[in-house]
């Protein structure tokens, strides 16, 4: 909290930005994206930066689920496979214009999200786990198997998405897609939870009960909440249809059930900066070993075979360091950070 | 409306009966938990503004009672019929937050808040039946979405203005004292705009002082804004001091009903509880 300032209405009191500092944050971010892809102008960092971007929208589909939410899943890689999948079919097969699939993609996810989110009436915890589980597992039992529609176990091979007779799926132009739509999704999330709708999901995390006697109706907002989690899921699978034209279900398993399971603890549940955080860093994690492994590779003999295993070891340590050393996540330590320079240089 | 508010922008009050007349009417209610029978037979009637307090020893029921009437419990056998805007509501076949919605707003023996919200927001989640806008226009936060809570902001303000918790509206509730989480979890209910108030031991584990306030807020509501209040409690210089009415349970059934004085000379309660 930023003190030394007061507000004089609701509205402006009620504002996603309150203080002149928070939105000089905002635009600093904001610039920082616009401007980047024009001063690196490589493809691998504005490759990595849209792997952000895509993570970042799929982090906080989850986020509203499992952080906001309290309904634990383990179906995310299943529903990002729906929205992908969708996507891809629609255009591959049905020559549906690739930006008319994102939205239908997304929409589609939410049907199947809230569909697999009926356990909830009666589950919670890790029952309610287990159940997402299982949705994982009949999604993409059906992915690679319904051959006539998914291709089954082959790849799926999106034509590449066309805007004014040109590409768009080269890193700096699908950059401006990605974006974008993180914007977007930030921005609708944060509404979200300025109305009584967010305001129903934490409650129903925090108390359900008490929820449910305070007049909401618990069943149909954890459906709800199931529903617009996997609007944003689906929305980054349609991006990873597109982005990468070619759809296959080793990118939708478990593990990528429990890789974004990982973002959200590590960035912070319940926060879409958070969301942003852990996305991040779960993407340039494995990216930087990538890359000290190949520098190692000349001085240390057999590093080439060891890489996946220290980079799935180091994964493994940084998510116990962090569950122990900072629940909150990465979250709550930039808070602590602006706390500090909130009242720098007077602090004390 | 029965009474005028003082102070407040939004009426406090939703019902539309006038005072003294019928509110809620429980009868012959029966609640067991396999061989024990938490409420065996229990009628007695509300009436619109009066503070009505039910006591009994530890088990008697009580909780149950409020439990049954909100939804919480299923009762095996009985009624319980509410009254409102020239309707009758039978509760008993209704799910919780169906009741809520009726205008039938609580708290709880342990406090039940949602810890991880300001207060504000608690009290903002309390209103959650009054807000109707739409998923879309919420996302967008579209001009009537955005009237709303804001109009719904001004509401709670009130709400806090009468509980005097000014001070603490941002804070974390899970970070506040005992008695003050109490004192919100009375905020969160009355931002439901109750009908009727039912409160669980609103002032167990307080001290004499947040004891005297919470009885003040208690009876600022129901004086100036007509809210019926049926409240559980134990300590009875406050039953005696600030309730209309009192009903006394013993395990499981109404022994007497009556004035304070009525009950304190009741030979049955002076034996039962008074510990006679
Ligand atoms: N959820 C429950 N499951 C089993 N027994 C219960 C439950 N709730 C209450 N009881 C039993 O019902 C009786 C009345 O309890 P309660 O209503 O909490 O009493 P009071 O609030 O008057 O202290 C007690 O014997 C209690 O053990
Ligand atoms: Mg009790």
């Amino acid at each position: 909290m930023i003190s030394g300032t007061f507000h004089t209405s609701y509205r402006s009191d009620m504002a996603l930005r309150r203080t002149w500092i928070e939105r000089l944050r905002l635009g600093l971010f904001i610039a920082f994206i616009v401007l980047f892809p024009f001063v690196v102008r490589k493809p691998y960092p504005i490759f990595l930066m849209n792997q952000i971007g895509i993570a970042t929208i799929g982090a906080i589909g989850l986020n509203i689920l499992v952080g906001y939410t309290g309904q634990i899943s383990l179906g995310q890689g299943a529903f990002m496979a729906v929205g992908a999948y969708t996507a891809g079919i629609l255009t591959a097969r049905m020559g549906v214009p690739w930006w008319l699939t994102i939205p239908i993609a997304a929409l589609v996810t939410a049907a199947v999200g809230a569909l697999f989110g009926i356990p909830s009436l009666r589950m919670k915890g890790l029952y309610l786990a287990i159940a997402t589980l299982a949705a994982q597992e009949i999604i993409l039992w059906v992915v690679t198997h319904w051959d006539a529609v998914t291709g089954g176990v082959d790849a799926l091979v999106v034509p590449p998405p066309m805007l004014f007779g040109q590409p768009v799926n080269t890193d700096f132009r699908f950059y401006w897609v990605i974006w974008p739509l993180v914007g977007l999704t930030a921005l609708l999330t944060a509404n979200l939870f300025r109305t009584h709708y967010g305001r129903a999901f934490i409650a129903i995390r925090d108390q359900d009960i008490a929820a449910e006697v305070m007049g909401i109706n618990v069943f149909a907002y954890k459906l709800l909440a199931f529903g617009v989690s996997s609007f944003f899921v689906g929305l980054a699978g349609a991006l990873i249809a597109h982005y990468r034209s070619i759809v296959t279900w080793e990118r939708f398993t478990i593990e990528t059930s429990v890789l974004y399971l990982a973002m959200i603890i590590i960035g912070g549940l319940g926060s879409i900066s958070g969301s942003l955080f852990g996305a991040a860093f779960m993407t340039l994690l494995p990216a930087f070993l990538t890359n000290v492994g190949r520098a190692l590779q000349g001085v240390i003999p057999g590093m080439d075979e060891l890489i996946p295993y220290l980079q799935q070891a180091s994964f493994g340590l940084v998510i116990i360091l962090f569950l122990i050393l900072e629940p909150e996540g990465l979250r709550k330590i930039w808070q602590d950070i602006k706390n500090y320079f909130a009242l720098w240089p007077f602090s004390y | 409306m029965p009474l005028q508010p003082r102070g407040f922008r939004h009426a406090l009050n939703r019902s539309t009966l006038r005072p003294g007349e019928r509110q809620l009417e429980v009868q012959g209610l029966h609640l067991a938990f396999g061989k024990v029978a938490a409420l065996a037979g229990v009628s007695f009637t509300v009436y619109q503004s009066e503070i009505l307090a039910i006591i009994g020893p530890n088990g008697a029921g009580k909780t149950s009672l409020l439990n049954s009437i909100s939804g919480l419990y299923r009762p095996q056998r009985g009624s319980i019929r509410f009254y409102n805007d020239g309707e009758t509501y039978e509760l008993t076949r209704r799910k919780p937050h169906e009741i809520a919605q009726l205008g039938i707003a609580r708290s709880f023996q342990n406090i039940e808040l949602f810890r991880h919200m300001t207060v504000l927001d608690n009290l903002m989640a309390g209103a959650h039946v009054h807000m109707k806008s739409g998923l879309l226009p919420s996302l967008i936060y579209w001009g009537p979405a955005q009237q709303e809570q804001i109009h719904f902001r001004e509401f709670v303000e009130d709400i806090i203005d009468l509980l005097e918790i000014e001070a603490i509206r941002y804070k974390k509730v899970g970070t506040l004292s005992y008695g003050l989480q109490k004192r919100v979890e009375l905020g969160r209910a009355l931002a439901m705009k109750p009908a009727i108030l039912l409160l669980d031991e609103p002032m167990a584990g307080m001290n004499t002082e947040e004891k005297e306030d919470m009885a003040r807020f208690i009876l600022d509501v129901n004086e100036e804004h007509g809210v019926t209040v049926v409240l559980i409690e134990h300590d009875m210089g406050v039953v005696m001091d600030i309730s209309d009415r009192i009903v006394v349970l013993s395990f499981g059934r109404k022994i007497a009903e009556g004035t304070p004085e009525e009950i304190r000379q009741n030979p049955e309660v002076r034996r039962a509880y008074l510990g006679e």
